[in-house]
């Protein structure tokens, strides 16, 4: 059931886009355009396997028509015996060739009267290819022949032919050539077997090459989510990369194996067809040709209409979807609110277009196919009717509207496939766009030629932020002119209110973003003249939105790092305190994480916690989290994360008053800037931002 | 299937009826055709015919296509007249039926859950009623008239086709066979392989703190390869279908020729010509058989898929539907109380309970709060007022009538409930703030702007583009999550109602904006009972009457002062996030 596609989207660039699309198949462009190859040959075999069937059925229709020149070889070869010893030497009478011949009626009359003796006197033994025809035979052909005049129909003409005595029987009976009829069948039947292979082979060699192609473009995606700053992914949704792994690979992949194939078959049957029909007859094959060609016109249009509506489905489909997520998630206060009745009326109106649009877009999609079947049978119909107008007189034979009547079926079909390929074709080059896209985005800067290095176990811990300027966007600076230094061992709090863009520390101390100027000097060494990767080493990372992949308890504690012993973990597991509780599980530190439901987001964070532990780096960022932790874990987490802070520089994420007045220094932030900094009593004093922020929990 | 077709109305019935007729008046039509090309056939064999007698069972011919288009165009009209009917009213149903849920029912289900079942698996259905019911009704029709018919023509020929027929069938169990176990472990990899994905996107920061790209790409390509392998094996068994398929036609093609030709030198004259033009019929025959029952293989991968849906729509038309509406709607005596007479409460299938014994009562103008650790049952407390659930034992008692003999919406009208996560709809804030009705008047401009000042959010709605008439996308995702918060805390307010419910909604607020909002409250409801869940102790701090929960007892009642003295878990909770001293000055 071949459906139009639902999705019709436009490329910015189609030639360019399959161009790149062609060009980046590498190794795999042979394996395509080999596989292009056999389509080809598979498609002309089965264009010109017709015009094979037209001459098998030749050789059937052969043998079914009587052979009636003998018939009047045998009349001329009795009358000559007869006239001979009738003696009648009437030389005039004319008997021999035209068996309508009123003379020889007569004669016959007469003879037929004549008593057995008579006639078999008259008549002699005689062979005909080699058949012998004895008097009794010649005496019943010649009995029957006479029942025989012009008004004689050919259906009782046949009929007397089956009379006819064996030996003439024989003679006259249509003989099949058994010979040509198995070379003929042998010919097919190789045709048919081996365009059956080809289309084998190619659509194996596609699989292999669409989905290693496809693999290889996922990979592709997957190095480059490494290779990409932060803020791409700061600007971009996570659900916008995503649908590029899945689901345009997944076009991009499905459509050059079934469109490309489709589309060189179905050219080559179309343009095969067209060129055979004209080989096999010319007339018939403009008799096709003009009676497809309206109905053509009629289904493009339709194509193109339905088209329109299956876009609006689409839409309307969108639309439904979202207004009932909507209402299924906001359940509770659709139903507190008692807004039942709002929601199903903007249910209803919704739902009664997209009625009109499935309804009309599955009808127009449905009837395609009547009516390119009913283009087939007026076609059929034509060509049997000028078929055999042209076999009547001669000009072709009964095999040429066999072949026919399949030319139509093999020419009609085609295009409509042409045009779905080249509408999936479409949306191929827009989803290859959108890969190629994302392939195309800035990477991060090369670091090959940067030397300096801070190996961990060297790391003091020393850290100063000099006149640092930052911004996300080069025109709006929101950290300005920022300096201070931190000693070893330090704590540093970092407060201000939702979004006051707390984050924006991490991503300068971790090297996510350059800053745009001033320098922050780690051990004396300029940041800007250490890898990224040196820097991560240095830091341990914990952050509030609980990080863990759908693995082993074990694997996401020890992540990465390779050579990590059990041991190692169950120490790690003790200090932040969660080695009962892992204990607890029947598969202990083997339990994946996903599905034990058992597992609360105060432990997911303890485990997060773990991790850093086991990376034991001498810098610590910390993002304390409560919100969503009952209080007892809470205490745990906190204790856990306290035992981390000792001994590191901490860049602290605070929320809690306890770490706040405890830090040695305070970055007091709001809408992106640091606006306030000291420890808590010198901000106290300054009775500014942050004495507000601190006051306000004990409002009245 | 069935059950759920027993939702069709008469009207669609009588479609059915219409469509069954005409489909096999179709099949009729369709096997009547090659019955003058067989005649057309026998005229040309046969010397003396004439043109005119060619022409007349041309137009036979013809006249039969011309209807048998007739009769699918308007199958195919009323196929999916009935298919849109269907879908339309099914899809309704479901969302009426989930409208009328409690949250027990939606929690069962999930949200995402019921979200596929009213729009994927209805399309399911339609797709089976707009494009299957045709084949579900035509190809037996078809296989077995053209079957009878082949099978009174000649026995020895319909061999050939039989043998075509088995060929097809078994093809296409071994591939249903073969491929169906691998679709479902298609979809569980491509879950896989987009969750590894979101995992390398959402974890960007800790992956590369901890320097672990490699490690996660090799994660990622794991699936990859796994991925690509059970594609490609699918596809290579697929492979096999286009070739067999067409092998298949043909040879059963040159099967009956080369067959028929032996037949045909068996026989006498007469014979032959007959034999010959019936060989020809036989041919298109076949090839009706073979193709119906190609399409019989196919109903049968269908099927399954909307049984499927069919039988996941059907469950939650099934659902029986806990929270009963009741029918008091008149005035009440008392205004603004709460009372809880001995609450407990559990879920249906569950054995623990997650409240017990719970009993208070909150008074006009009082606010009582709710703490406890997670789990402790303090937003099940307050899920019962509103009959979000409803209390197993013990009674729930607003303005001094037990919640269940109220009419739903008369209940609803008394209530202003806000919970922990803010809902927002498509549209503009206005219709944010005026949403649902209270059995008064919706709320006007005035009204509006005074409740999302109240709720602090006047300052960020005014500096929109469009200020009150801006635009809120779904879900609100322009806008931030504590602005979310106010908004649907200013959607209480402007519903003027007796009794606030604030199920947790100040979390999302810094302390700042979290203290303003609540003595704004405060002063413009005056008279309006508040009941608050909260985590922060700051939230709280000042409620008229405390209620601190654990493991779904109550363990303590009492304000601030009180509860630090006798209640050591409020204590323990209290110190957890205030130093002594702090919780002293306050």
């Amino acid at each position: 059931m071949p459906r139009p596609e639902m999705k019709q989207e436009k490329s910015k660039d189609f030639t360019g886009s399959m161009k790149r699309l062609f060009n980046s198949l590498g190794s795999w462009k042979a394996i395509l355009i080999i596989s292009i190859i056999l389509g080809f040959f598979s498609a002309a075999l089965s264009a010109i396997a017709p015009n094979k069937l037209a001459d098998l059925t030749d050789v059937v229709s052969d043998g079914i028509k009587p052979n009636v020149k003998k018939l009047e070889i045998v009349s001329e070869k009795i009358g000559n015996n007869i006239v001979k010893n009738l003696n009648i030497n009437s030389k005039e009478i004319n008997i021999t060739k035209n068996t309508d011949n009123e003379q020889y009626k007569i004669m016959l009359k007469k003879f037929n009267s004549m008593s057995i003796e008579e006639k078999s006197n008259l008549l002699e033994d005689f062979e005909i290819d080699g058949i012998k025809i004895s008097k009794n035979d010649q005496i019943e052909y010649l009995n029957i022949i006479s029942t025989i005049d012009e008004n004689t129909i050919t259906n009782d003409l046949l009929k007397k032919l089956d009379k006819l005595p064996k030996s003439i029987n024989k003679l006259v009976e249509p003989k099949m050539n058994v010979e040509n009829l198995k070379k003929r069948s042998m010919i097919l039947a190789t045709i048919y077997l081996l365009s059956s292979i080809l289309i084998y082979i190619e659509s194996i060699m596609l699989a292999y090459m669409s989905n290693g192609y496809a693999k290889r473009l996922r990979t592709s995606i997957s190095t480059k989510i490494n290779k990409l700053p932060l803020k791409y992914f700061d600007n971009h949704e996570t659900g916008d990369i995503l649908s590029r792994v899945t689901n345009d690979v997944d076009t991009v992949g499905m459509n050059i194996n079934q469109s490309i194939s489709s589309l060189v078959t179905n050219l080559t049957l179309f343009i095969g067809s067209i060129i055979m029909m004209f080989v096999t007859n010319w007339i018939m094959a403009l008799t096709a040709i003009l009676s497809s060609i309206l109905g053509f016109i009629s289904s493009f249009f339709i194509l193109k209409k339905s088209q329109k509506y299956f876009v609006k489905r689409q839409s309307e489909l969108g639309e439904i979807n979202g207004h009932i997520e909507e209402i299924y998630s906001g359940h509770n206060v659709v139903k507190v609110y008692n807004g039942e009745q709002e929601a199903i009326e903007k249910f209803d109106e919704i739902n009664n277009r997209l009625y009109e649009s499935n309804r009309k877009s599955q009808f127009l999609s449905g009837i395609m196919q009547p009516i390119m079947g009913f283009i087939g049978n007026f076609g059929y119909v034509a060509v049997c009717v000028v078929g055999a107008l042209l076999v009547m007189n001669d000009k072709t034979s009964f095999g040429t509207i066999v072949a026919f009547m399949i030319y139509i079926r093999l020419f009609t079909r085609p295009l409509s496939q042409i045009a779905q390929a080249l509408t999936a074709l479409q949306s191929t080059a827009a989803a290859a766009e959108r890969i190629f896209e994302f392939q195309d985005e800035i990477e991060l800067s090369n670091e090959d030629s940067l030397t300096d290095e801070i190996s961990k176990e060297d790391a003091k811990g020393n850290i100063e932020f000099k006149n640092v300027s930052f911004g996300y966007n080069k025109d709006k600076e929101i950290i300005k002119n920022f300096s201070a230094k931190i000693k070893s061992g330090q704590k540093i709090a970092i407060v201000g209110p939702t979004g006051a863009g707390k984050t924006t520390m991490v991503n300068l101390l971790m090297k996510f973003y350059e800053i745009n100027k001033g320098d922050i000097i780690i051990d004396g060494k300029s940041i800007k003249n250490l890898t990224r990767e040196n820097v991560h080493k240095l830091f341990c990372m914990v952050l509030q939105d609980t990080w863990l992949f759908d693995g082993t308890i074990r694997d996401n504690i020890k992540y990465n790092q390779e050579e990590v012993s059990d041991e190692t973990i169950w120490d790690a597991c003790r200090i932040v305190g969660i080695d009962h509780f892992i204990k607890t599980l029947p598969q202990s530190l083997s339990a994946n994480i996903n599905d034990s439901e058992s597992i609360s987001s105060g432990q997911k964070q303890l485990i997060t916690i773990a991790r850093g532990m086991i990376e034991d780096a001498p810098f610590l960022i910390l993002d304390e989290a409560t919100s969503n932790v009952d209080t007892r874990t809470e205490e745990l987490v906190q204790k856990a994360m306290d035992k981390l802070t000792t001994g590191r520089t901490s860049f602290i994420i605070a929320h809690r008053l306890s770490t706040i007045k405890n830090a040695d220094l305070i970055l007091v932030m709001n809408e992106g800037n640091i606006i306030e900094q000291g420890n808590h009593n010198e901000l106290l004093e300054k009775n500014g931002f942050y004495a507000k922020l601190y006051n306000s929990q004990f409002q009245r | 299937m069935i059950k759920l077709f027993k939702n069709l109305t008469k009207k669609d019935l009588l479609i059915i009826l219409a469509v069954i007729f005409l489909v096999i008046f179709s099949v009729y039509l369709d096997l009547k055709l090659p019955e003058y090309m067989s005649e057309i056939t026998k005229l040309i064999q046969t010397e003396d015919s004439t043109l005119n007698e060619i022409l007349t069972s041309g137009l036979m011919m013809m006249l039969c296509a011309v209807s048998s288009l007739i009769c699918t165009v308007v199958t195919g009209y009323l196929t999916s007249l009935l298919a849109a009917r269907f879908s339309r009213s099914i899809r309704r149903k479901i969302f009426s039926t989930v409208e009328s849920y409690g949250v027990a029912e939606i929690k069962k289900f999930q949200t995402s859950s019921l979200i596929t079942r009213t729009t994927n698996d209805v399309t399911q259905i339609e797709m089976l009623l707009a494009m299957g019911l045709q084949f579900i009704i035509k190809s037996p029709v078809m296989a077995v008239w053209a079957l009878v018919k082949i099978l009174n023509r000649s026995s020895e020929l319909s061999i050939i086709t039989f043998i075509g027929v088995i060929i097809i069938v078994l093809t296409n169990i071994y591939i249903i066979k073969k491929v169906s176990p691998r679709f479902e472990k298609m979809q569980k990899l491509t879950d896989k392989i987009n969750g590894v994905t979101r995992e390398n996107l959402t974890g960007i920061r800790v992956i590369r703190a901890f320097n672990a790209e490699n490690f996660q790409h090799e994660r990622f390509e794991n699936v990859n390869n796994e991925l690509t392998s059970t594609q490609l094996a699918n596809q290579k068994t697929f492979s096999i279908m286009e070739p067999i398929m067409t092998f298949v036609m043909h040879f059963q093609n040159l099967g009956i020729y080369f067959v028929g030709a032996f037949l045909i030198m068996q026989v006498g004259i007469i014979e032959k010509i007959n034999l010959f033009s019936n060989m020809v019929v036989f041919s298109s025959y076949g090839l009706q058989v073979i193709m119906s029952f190609l399409m019989l293989t196919m109903i049968f991968m269908i099927l399954p898929r909307a049984q499927v849906s069919a039988k996941r729509i059907n469950e939650v038309l099934d659902e029986k539907i806990l929270v009963q509406d009741g029918n008091y709607d008149k005035d009440t005596k008392e205004k603004g109380t709460v009372e809880f007479k001995d609450v407990s409460f559990k879920y249906p299938d569950a054995d623990e309970y997650i409240l017990k014994n719970i009993s208070f009562k909150a008074n006009k103008g009082e606010t009582v709060a709710f703490i406890g650790s997670t789990g402790s049952g303090k937003s099940t407390l307050v899920n019962l007022v509103p009959r979000l659930y409803d209390a197993t034992e013990g009674e729930v008692i607003v303005d001094g009538v037990n919640v269940k003999e109220y009419k739903l919406s008369s209940l609803n009208n008394k209530l202003g409930y806000i919970p922990q996560k803010a809902v927002i709809f498509t549209g503009s804030v206005e219709d944010n703030i005026s949403y649902g009705t209270n059995g008064k008047r919706k709320p006007n401009k005035k009204k509006i702007k005074e409740a999302i000042e109240v709720a602090q959010g006047k300052d960020f709605v005014e500096k929109m583009n469009e200020g009150y008439s801006s635009h809120l996308a779904r879900g609100g995702t322009n806008i931030s999550g504590g602005q979310k918060q106010r908004l649907s805390i200013a959607r209480a307010i402007a519903r003027d109602p007796e009794i606030y419910i604030f199920d947790d909604s100040f979390s999302a607020l810094d302390y700042q904006t979290d203290a303003k909002l609540r003595t704004e409250l405060k002063r413009y409801t005056k008279d309006a009972t508040i009941l608050i869940v909260a985590q922060r102790i700051g939230t709280i701090i000042n409620a008229d009457k405390i209620i601190v929960l654990d493991k779904g007892e109550c363990v303590g009642i009492g304000t601030h002062k009180e509860l630090l003295k006798n209640c050591d878990i409020y204590k323990e909770i209290a110190l957890s996030q205030l130093s002594k001293e702090e919780l002293e000055n306050a």
